[in-house]
Parts: structure tokens; sequence; C-alpha cells
């Protein structure tokens, strides 16, 4: 994938499929420890010990097993390959939660990419889903949370176009404010 | 910076809209194909474009939704279309381009744009 923010939208799929009602999208950067972390946990069904190895287990023998398919390997690997990690953690019943870390200056690292997309699109296909999505940069952070929407929206669904748009602003705008601290300081 | 403010004055707004979109059961869906392959494809824009178009033309009664991998991947993007009462028409390798034609001459008009179509591919 070229950009996180795919993979991002890629693994929100599974915990969608998993029947999770509330997502939460972490990306957490720390330019002093050269790191950058991005976190979707979930409280969908969750795996058994065995799946959660099995899904982990290198490319070549998952992608024969069918059953399983390409999104958290290619993940997995993308991170592992810029001198990060990757770790899944899950319960049946209670779900799941996925974390990989990049070393953020890696020359392999994907940006981030169009993220409002990203959070945008999942909003918009599921407005009934509770989505959290937290950027930390440094210690400057912003959130997108659809429950905080929610209580001032009221019964307007939030795949109502005029708040997608707000939505792809809101993030858009924030994102660029992140960015902008960042040069100020260099 | 965008705050959570101008929220309010678009409520205002839309609540206005609401009675025209609340329950439509028949309504058009429009489902994009959200499995690994389907994103590496180029799925997320091509899902935007559309949620833009529809947007665009206020077409309250066409939901976008997501799906996941249907076996298959040499194909994507993949977009399948329901229509009230007709077939589900599949599209294949759609690029953010074909958008507009898709929902103004299918979703709009009733017409499938048949060379994007998976009947041209198979
Ligand atoms: N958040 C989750 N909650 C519960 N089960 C999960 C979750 N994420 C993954 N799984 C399980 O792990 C399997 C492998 O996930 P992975 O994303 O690698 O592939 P996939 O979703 O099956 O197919 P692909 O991602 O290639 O479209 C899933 O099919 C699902 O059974
Ligand atoms: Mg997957």
């Amino acid at each position: 994938m070229k950009e996180i923010s795919l993979h991002i939208l890629d693994l929100a799929q599974n915990s969608i499929r998993a029947g999770a009602k509330n997502i939460v999208i972490r990306v957490l950067e720390d330019s002093a420890a050269d790191t950058f972390m991005v976190s979707i946990a979930d409280d969908g069904c969750g795996m058994a010990p065995e799946m959660v190895k099995a899904v982990q287990s290198p490319f070549v023998t998952t992608r024969t097993t069918r059953k399983v398919g390409l999104g958290i390997p290619l993940f997995a690997a993308g991170c592992e390959n810029c001198e990060g990690s990757f770790r899944l953690e899950s319960e049946p019943g209670r779900g799941t939660c996925l974390t990989g870390t990049y070393r953020r200056s890696h020359i392999d690292r994907p940006p981030l990419g169009a993220i409002a997309d990203t959070v945008a699109m999942l909003i918009s296909a599921n407005p009934a889903l509770h989505f959290r999505y937290e950027h930390n940069r440094d210690g400057c952070a912003y959130a997108l949370d659809t429950e905080e929407l929610r209580r001032i929206l009221g019964e307007i669904p939030l795949n109502a176009p005029e708040i997608t748009a707000f939505i792809m602003e809101f993030i858009n705008s924030n994102e660029a404010e992140l960015e902008s601290m960042e040069v100020q300081k260099s | 910076m965008k705050t959570l403010q101008e929220l309010e004055a678009i409520r205002q707004k839309t609540l206005n809209e609401l009675n025209l979109r609340k329950n439509r059961e028949d309504g058009i869906r429009v489902v994009v194909g959200l499995a690994t392959c389907g994103i590496a494809a180029g799925a997320r824009p091509v899902m935007a474009a559309f949620v833009e178009e529809i947007n665009k033309r206020r077409l309250t009664n066409v939901t976008v939704s997501q799906t996941g991998c249907i076996g298959l991947c040499r194909l994507e993007p993949i977009v399948e279309v329901y229509l009230p009462g007709k077939e589900k028409v599949t599209y294949c390798k759609v690029t953010p381009e074909q958008v507009g034609r898709i929902v103004s001459e299918h979703i709009v008009n009733g017409s499938p744009v048949v060379e994007y179509t998976i009947g041209n591919f198979e």
C-alpha cells in the first residue's frame, strides 16, 4: 500500500466485518524517538489464540490457507521493513487491537496520505458505528469523534452530504495545522 | 483551523432536508469492494468520487457502502449498483473518472454504462 491511511481503511474493514460498534484509530508520531505508530482498536468478535497466530504468519503460508487474507500480513511486513514492529492483541468476545510501528524517518515509510478520505469514507459508509480518529504528533493532538458529532447533530445521519464534507474539511485543516507546527519547529 | 462549532449551523440547514432522506427503503445502493485487493487497486478514490458525485447532485435516495472480496481480485476496483427491482450491475476496474457517467446514466437515468460492466472483462 502506498499510504498508511490505506492500511487503516483496510484494517478497519476487518473491524467492521467483526461486528465492532466502536472503532478507535490512533496515529502517534514521536520525532525524538523517531517512531510513527498506528493502532486500530475495536470491540468486535475478536479472535481465538490460534487465529491470532495464523494471521500473523508470513505471506507465503497465509496466502495458500485461503481462509487467511492479505491485509494484516501486508501491514505487519510494511512496519517490519521500516525497522518497526507489529503487535496483535485479541480476545474472543471482547475485541481486537492492532498496533504497528515504523521508524518514522525510514526512507520506505509510506506517508500517512489521504487520511481525511479514509475516515470520511468509513463514517459515511457506516453511519451507525462509532469511530474515533486521533492524531498526536510530538504532543500536539486533535481528534474526530463521531459521538461528539452526534451530540451536536442529533438525529441528522452522519452520512448526510454536508456532514461528509465537514468531516473532510475538519480533518484536512487539522492535519495541515499539525504539519505547519512541525515546519515552525525545524 | 476548523472546529466543531460550525456544525450547529450545518445542523439547522440540514434538518430541513432530513425528512426527504428518512425511511428510503426504495433506495438505490452502490457497493464498493473494500477488501485489501480492492483498496490496493484504488477503491478509495473511486468510493470518494461516488460519495462526492451523489452528494453534489443531492441524490437523497442513494447510499454508498462497502463489501469485502468477491473473488475477482484482478478486476478490482469493483462496484455493484443495485436499483430497486432490477438485476445487480457489476462494474470492474472502475476509475474515479468513470464515476460521473455511472451516476448520471445509470443511477439517475436507469441505463447501465455497459462498456464498464463485468461482461466486457470476462
Ligand atoms: N479486527 C478483527 N476482529 C476479528 N477478526 C479479525 C480482525 N482482523 C482480522 N480478523 C480475522 O483475521 C483474518 C485475516 O485478516 P486479514 O485482514 O489479514 O485478511 P482478510 O480480511 O481475510 O482478507 P483481505 O484483508 O486480504 O481482504 C480475517 O479474515 C478475520 O477472520
Ligand atoms: Mg482484511
